[in-house]
């Protein structure tokens, strides 16, 4: 089912977090929520599921305005942080609660439960309290709970968080398999990128209560709208060297490199490389000295830093024969460079 | 019990500063069934003339011990179960409706648990004078329910504290009304809470002395406290031993109460009272 929030504004007092925002997510389509802490993703999020009142706007569920229409009767489901499993009931009561809620007969919920146990993989430990389940089964109970009513929407308050590195790499898969598998419209919030990046249709990137860039994930990772969209996603992060547009493009005290096509400005600008794009591959053109040197194992991430200033960041396969205080003369990949305004604009 | 040497000595002083505390309960025990020569301590020949008060009248003018009981018992379960109930509902509102003056009113708790209720206990009497309640059970249940209530309110709001908000969240989400996320989903989660609340507002109400002898001096409503006050008061025959076993019996049921219950008095610790 379609989600629409048309012009929502919510204020606490009189603060107002988020401001006359849009947003569509389409049927069947998981949509990142993705932003710094404090841009308001939890905000939006509880706007949605009811919890919150908006203060202004108005949500559509497919055609049904349910702005004013109480949590307990928008078909949503929520999986929380901390997963808010109930501790004194087992699993099976847990993930039965909202049929039990609604009346329905005992066998009926029992086999309800059962479908959506073995849709998480949980069907042998349905006996169990909360307490007595790891983090990854809890959350594979909450997620079985907030999924047996059938609802219209799924939200997901960053799902991942509280789980260890492996984990979160196997929910990761398992939380997108679930959703592909039953269609249902899905909304993630999230302040990792690479969660966001790897599990998401597309990305709403957020600050300050706004939607800054809305797109899909190679998308937005290769053409950024501005300098803050470009910071926060890839992981290493991107390096920006500020630079003047002449003739060509002037780095630091000494260095140039030639313009890329259909740059127009002139003057002060700042330049975004991601490390992929420099290194000894893309030829030669800018000196430096290594300062750093980070192995990551398949990978190592090195930090240049040019002559007449400014630092840079490759990423190399592992064995290229690099050492730190090396002097280097390594290439950049002329199309992928991105230019910005000094005021972080896309230029 | 693993004895490290460092413990024994605290272990002594302990034992020193206890010991009259044990001596008074052991010889407690051992006055109400027995008769000693008078000053001596040695206690005499097993005698249980001492707990005739349980099965006849010590006096004409008294009433017997199992009506006495019976007061007693009605007085403490029925100020516990109010205590609860009201402390279960305003604890809950205090902890999380966002109502106008709610730091005034936990400001105003906290005073009133630390207020002496002795200095009311005037304005208490005209009250239930001009609300025909004075000399009544029921009157003196509603004022020692109001005396224990802000300590009562204070601790299941600290147990309320502790529930996680989300749980009543999700509660919302999964279609249930506030009401049944209350009764349901929350309850249970308070519930070491509501034990302990319940137990020590039986206690307390169990021991309570001033408000019935101030409030119900008549014989009808009397509790095993004043019951006992009455006899040693009667100096016609001040009999000691007989007022220890009256002693003896009206602790028993606190102690059973204490070893049954043990566990979940010291919840109220566990639990927690956050501001
Ligand atoms: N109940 C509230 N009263 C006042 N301000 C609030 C309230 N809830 C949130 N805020 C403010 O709204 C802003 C957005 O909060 P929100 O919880 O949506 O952030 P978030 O994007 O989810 O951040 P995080 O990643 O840290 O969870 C914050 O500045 C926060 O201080
Ligand atoms: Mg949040």
């Amino acid at each position: 089912m379609e989600l629409r929030l048309e012009k929502f504004t919510k204020a606490f007092g009189p603060v107002t977090v988020i401001q006359d925002m849009d947003l569509t997510v389409g049927s069947g389509e998981m949509m990142a929520l993705l932003g710094p802490s404090g841009c308001g993703k939890s905000t939006t999020l509880f706007a949605i599921c009811g919890i919150h009142k908006m203060t202004g706007g108005r949500l559509y569920f497919g055609d049904r305005d349910v702005t004013s229409v109480p949590a307990q009767q928008r078909s949503v489901g929520v999986v929380f942080q901390n997963y808010a499993l109930y501790p004194h009931m087992t699993a099976e009561q847990n993930i039965g609660f909202p049929l039990k809620v609604m009346r329905q007969p005992k066998a009926e919920i029992a086999k309800e439960v059962q479908r959506l146990a073995d849709l998480v993989q949980i069907g042998d430990l349905l006996d169990r309290r909360p307490a007595q389940l790891s983090g990854g089964q809890q959350q594979r109970v909450a997620l079985a709970r907030a999924m047996i009513r059938k609802p219209d929407v799924l939200l997901l308050d960053e799902p991942l968080a509280n789980l260890d590195a492996k984990l979160r790499l196997e929910m990761r898969a398992e939380i997108r398999r679930i959703q592909r598998e039953t269609g249902i419209t899905a909304i993630l919030v999230t302040h990792d990128q690479v969660e966001a990046m790897s599990m998401c249709d597309r990305i709403a990137l957020m600050r300050d209560g706004k939607i800054v860039q809305l797109d899909t994930p190679e998308r937005m990772y290769a053409d950024p709208a501005s300098q803050f969209v470009a910071g926060f996603l890839g992981n290493p992060p991107i390096s920006f060297l500020p630079a003047r547009a002449g003739e060509q493009l002037a780095i630091g005290q000494s260095q140039v490199l030639p313009r890329p096509a259909g740059l127009e400005v002139q003057g002060d600008i700042v330049l975004g490389i991601r490390p992929e794009h420099f290194g000894p591959q893309h030829g030669q053109g800018l000196h430096g000295e290594v300062i750093f040197v980070e192995p990551q194992g398949r990978e190592e991430l090195v930090d240049v830093q040019l002559d007449g200033g400014g630092i840079l960041r490759a990423i190399l396969p592992t064995g290229d024969p690099v050492k730190l205080g090396d002097r280097v003369n390594w290439g950049v990949s002329g199309g992928n460079i991105l230019a910005f305004s000094t005021e972080g604009v896309r230029l | 019990m693993t004895g490290t040497p460092r413990i024994w000595p605290l272990v002594l002083i302990l034992a020193i500063f206890s010991t009259p505390l044990v001596i008074m309960y052991l010889y407690q025990i051992i006055d109400s069934v027995a008769s000693p020569d008078p000053g001596s301590l040695i206690p005499g020949e097993l005698d249980l003339s001492n707990w005739r008060f349980l099965w006849e009248r010590i006096d004409s003018g008294r009433p017997t011990i199992w009506q006495v009981t019976f007061n007693t018992f009605l007085f403490a379960s029925t100020t516990a179960f109010l205590v609860t109930l009201l402390s279960t509902t305003a604890g809950y509102a205090l902890s999380r409706l966002n109502m106008p003056g709610r730091p005034y009113f936990l400001g105003g708790l906290i005073i009133l648990h630390a207020f002496p209720t002795i200095t009311l206990i005037i304005a208490i009497f005209i009250i239930l004078q001009a609300l025909g309640l004075f000399d009544t059970l029921l009157g003196i249940i509603l004022v020692k329910a109001a005396l224990e209530l802000p300590f009562g309110v204070w601790i299941m709001k600290g147990f309320y504290d502790t529930v996680p908000w989300e749980i009543e969240m999700a509660g919302v989400q999964d279609g249930a009304s506030r009401f049944r996320v209350w009764w349901e989903l929350v309850m249970p989660q308070v519930k070491p809470g509501l034990a302990a609340l319940l137990i020590i507002s039986f206690l307390s109400g169990w021991s309570e002395f001033v408000l019935p002898l101030v409030l119900a001096p008549g014989s009808s409503t009397q509790v095993l406290s004043t019951f006992m006050n009455a006899v040693i008061q009667d100096d016609a025959t001040a009999d000691f031993g007989l007022f220890k076993a009256i002693g003896m019996y009206y602790s028993i049921p606190v102690i059973v109460i204490y070893l049954i219950f043990q566990k979940q008095l010291m919840n109220i610790y566990g639990g927690g009272t956050k501001g």
